[in-house]
C-alpha cells in the first residue's frame, strides 16, 4: 500500500492549453480520494496522468515514495476501472481478469487462485467463463473491478465508473464499491461530476474547477464550511441559494432591506460592503419566524414525495425552500422563512472567497 | 409497419425473378453445356436438360485440357489461380493491417503524410501503373514466376482504408487497459485487436480472394509459359483458336470449374461473416 502525493501538477496540451494548472494534493495511504467538478475541470486529465496514461507537463506525481513522471503505466503499480469498462469484448470474463497477470508472468495456479478469490468477493463466479457481452451492465462493472483487483495494486484509480449504469444500479454499485475499498483498503482515486457520489464515497473530498482545487477536506466539512461559492452551488442539491447583500455591521447583513444575523462572518468588513449570501435549501426553516427571518414570494411548487420544493424570489434573486410535504399548504403565496445566524454563508462577490472568520 | 398490398407485393416478386432468370440463365446454360459432347452444341440442337458427358469432359478438362490449343490441363491452371488468388488475399491483409495499425496507433513524423500517400495509390489502379510495374517485375526477374504475379497486386490501399476505419471504431479504452494491464504495442495487437478484426479480415479475404482470381490483364502479360497460365487465361485462349473449331464442352467446363472456388469462398465466408456479425458487440 502506498499513499500519492501530487506536486504542482500540470497539464497542458497542443495549443497551450491548460488543462491541469498545478495540483498539489495528498492523498493518505488507504483513503478514499474522490476528485469531483463538472465536465471540463480537469479531474480526469489528473487522474490520468496518475495512471501514466496521459504525460505530466510540470510538476511530480509519487506514488509511495518512488516518483512516477517517467514509469509505464503498468509498472506504476495501479488498477484503473474505466467509465465504459474496456473489457476485452473477445475474452472471457476469467481472461479479462487473468490478462493483466499473464502479461506480468505470473504463475498460473496463482493466476487461477486470485481470480478466483475476486470472483467470489464480487459474486461473479458464475460468469467466469462468459463473454463480457452476455453480461448486464452491473456484471459488467464487477468484472472491471475484479480486473482491478486481481491485480492486488498500490493504488485503484477509478474513472467515473458508475455513469454508464442506470439509477437503481448505480446507488448499489456504490455502496458495493465503498464496502469493498473498506475491506481492501487500497488507496483509491475516484473521479466522477455526480455531488452524491462524491459525498458518500470520500474520505476525502477535492473540489475542483477550471483545472484547479477549490477545495479539499472531509465531505462533511465541504458540505458545512464551503471554500469558495463554486463549491457552495456545486455541492448540496438543489444547490445553495446565494442572494446579493450588504454589511450592516458585525454579525449582521442586509438582504433587499431585511437584516440578517450572521455567526460566522470576517471581522473589519465596513459597512455597506456588497456581499453574496448563500443559503441551503434545506437549512431555512419556512413558515416559522425566528431570530432573523426574510420574506420570500412563491411562483410554484414541485412535488419529491418525502419533500417540496418551493420555488420563488428573495429580494428579486432566485430562491428555492426545501420543505416537509404538508408542513406548508402548496397554494401559500407568501413565506416567512427564519434563517439561524450559524447557517448563512457570505461570499466576497468579487473573487467568490468564503468571508468567514479567519 | 404493417403492410397489406398484395399487388404490389406480387409485382415485387415478379420484377426480382425475372431479374434472377437473366442473370442466372447463362449460368445455367453453361453447366449444361458441360454436360454435352461437341457435337450436340455445335449444332444446336443442345435440350435444356444435363446430357451424359459430364464424366468424360470434366476428366479431359482437368487433366488433359483442349486437344488442338494450348494442351494444358485445367487442374493446374487452377492451382495457379489459387495459389495467385490467396497470395494477393492474404499479403494484402498483412500489409494492410499492419500499416493501419502503424497509421492509428503510433505517432511518427509524417504521420499523416504517410497515411496520403496511401490513400493516393487509390487512384492508381493496376491498369494505370501497368507499364512501370511491368518494368520493374521485369528487371527483378520475376516474369513467369508466382511472385511476379502475386507481389504487384497486394499494393493497394483498400485494404488499409478498410482497416483504418475499423480500428478509429475500437475505443481508446481497450488500448489504455492494455497498456496498464502491461500489454505492449505488439501484445495489444495480437492480443486484442486482431481477434476483434477478425470479421473485417473474412470480408476483406473474401474481396481479396475473388480479386486475385479474376485477375486477367497481369497474368496475360506477365506469364508466357502455358506452365504459369491461370485459369482466366485459359478459358480465353481457348475460345480464340485458329483453323479448328472450339472445343465448346472443355471451355464451358473450364468456366462452371472457375467459377466454383470463388463460390465456395463466398458460401464459406459468409458463415463466418454471419457468426461474427451476430457476436460483435455495439
Amino acid at each position: 500500500m502506498a499513499g500519492v502525493t501530487l506536486d504542482t501538477v500540470r497539464k497542458i496540451y497542443a495549443g497551450n492549453v491548460e488543462a491541469v494548472k498545478g495540483v498539489s494534493l495528498d492523498i493518505e495511504d488507504g483513503s478514499f480520494c474522490v476528485l469531483v467538478g463538472p465536465s471540463g475541470c480537469g479531474k480526469s486529465t489528473l487522474l490520468r496522468m496518475i495512471a501514466g496514461l496521459e504525460t505530466i507537463s510540470g510538476g511530480t506525481v509519487k506514488i509511495g515514495d518512488r516518483i512516477v513522471n517517467q514509469i509505464e503505466p503498468a509498472d506504476r503499480d495501479i488498477a484503473m476501472v474505466f467509465q465504459n469498462y474496456a473489457l476485452y469484448p473477445h475474452m472471457s470474463v476469467y481472461d479479462n481478469m487473468a490478462y493483466g497477470l499473464r502479461n506480468r508472468g505470473t504463475p498460473k495456479d496463482e493466476i487461477e487462485k486470485r481470480v478466483k478469490e475476486a470472483a467470489r468477493i464480487l459474486a461473479i463466479e458464475s460468469f467466469l467463463a462468459r463473454k463480457p457481452r452476455q453480461l448486464s451492465g452491473g456484471q459488467r462493472q464487477r468484472v472491471a473491478m475484479g480486473r482491478a483487483i486481481v491485480r492486488k495494486p498500490q493504488v485503484f484509480l477509478f474513472d467515473e465508473p458508475l455513469s454508464n449504469l442506470d439509477a437503481k444500479l448505480r446507488v448499489q454499485m456504490r455502496v458495493e464499491i465503498k464496502r469493498l475499498q473498506k475491506a481492501l483498503g487500497v488507496t483509491s482515486i475516484y473521479v466522477t461530476h455526480d455531488q452524491v457520489e462524491a459525498m458518500t464515497l470520500s474520505d476525502k473530498l477535492v473540489v475542483m474547477s477550471g483545472g484547479q482545487i477549490e477545495q479539499v477536506g472531509s465531505p462533511a466539512d465541504v458540505y458545512r464550511r464551503p471554500e469558495t461559492r463554486f463549491v457552495a452551488t456545486f455541492i448540496g442539491s438543489p444547490p445553495m441559494n446565494i442572494l446579493p447583500g450588504t454589511v450592516e455591521g458585525p454579525g449582521r447583513v442586509s438582504v433587499g432591506g431585511q437584516s440578517i444575523a450572521v455567526t460566522d462572518m470576517r471581522e473589519g468588513l465596513s459597512a455597506g460592503t456588497p456581499v453574496e449570501v448563500g443559503l441551503r435549501p434545506e437549512d431555512v426553516q419556512a413558515g416559522s419566524a425566528g431570530v432573523s427571518a426574510l420574506t420570500m414570494d412563491v411562483d410554484f411548487v414541485e412535488e419529491l414525495g418525502a419533500t417540496q420544493l418551493f420555488h420563488g424570489k428573495v429580494a428579486g434573486a432566485e430562491f428555492v425552500v426545501q420543505a416537509s410535504t404538508g408542513q406548508i399548504p402548496a397554494d401559500t403565496r407568501r413565506l416567512t422563512l427564519a434563517i439561524d445566524p450559524a447557517n448563512v454563508h457570505l461570499f466576497d462577490p468579487q473573487t467568490t472567497k468564503r468571508l468567514g472568520r479567519v | 409497419m404493417v403492410e397489406n398490398r398484395p399487388y404490389a407485393k406480387f409485382l415485387a416478386y415478379l420484377v426480382l425473378t425475372i431479374g434472377v432468370i437473366i442473370v442466372a440463365f447463362p449460368v445455367y446454360l453453361a453447366v449444361i453445356a458441360s454436360t454435352n459432347d461437341s457435337a450436340t452444341i455445335s449444332n444446336g440442337n443442345m435440350s435444356l436438360l444435363p446430357g451424359d458427358q459430364a464424366g468424360v469432359n470434366y476428366y479431359r478438362t482437368l487433366f488433359q485440357g483442349t486437344a488442338r490449343t494450348s494442351g494444358e490441363a485445367v487442374g493446374s491452371m487452377m492451382v495457379n489461380s489459387f495459389i495467385m488468388a490467396m497470395g494477393i488475399a492474404f499479403g494484402k491483409i498483412l500489409i494492410s493491417i499492419l500499416s493501419a495499425f502503424a497509421v492509428v496507433y503510433f505517432n511518427f513524423p509524417f504521420r499523416k503524410t504517410a497515411f496520403w500517400i496511401i490513400f493516393i495509390t487509390l487512384m492508381l489502379p493496376v491498369e494505370v501503373r501497368i507499364y512501370p510495374t511491368y518494368k520493374i517485375v521485369a528487371d527483378l526477374g520475376m516474369l513467369d514466376t508466382y511472385t511476379g504475379l502475386i507481389l504487384p497486386l497486394i499494393a493497394s490501399a483498400t485494404g488499409t482504408l478498410l482497416f483504418r476505419q475499423f480500428f478509429m471504431t475500437v475505443p481508446d479504452e481497450l488500448l489504455e487497459a492494455s497498456k496498464i494491464d502491461g500489454a505492449g504495442a505488439f501484445r495489444f495487437f495480437k492480443d486484442t485487436l486482431i481477434p476483434l478484426s477478425i470479421t473485417t479480415i473474412a470480408a476483406l479475404f473474401v474481396i481479396q480472394f475473388i480479386y486475385g482470381w479474376n485477375q486477367y490483364l497481369w497474368p496475360l502479360l506477365i506469364t508466357t509459359k502455358s506452365s504459369m497460365q491461370t485459369v482466366v487465361i485459359g478459358i480465353k485462349k481457348m475460345l480464340t483458336t485458329q483453323d479448328v473449331l472450339t472445343e465448346w464442352q472443355i471451355a464451358m467446363t473450364t468456366a462452371v470449374l472457375a467459377m466454383l472456388p470463388p463460390v465456395l469462398v463466398v458460401i464459406f465466408m459468409q458463415r463466418l461473416f454471419v457468426k461474427g456479425l451476430v457476436e460483435t458487440e455495439k
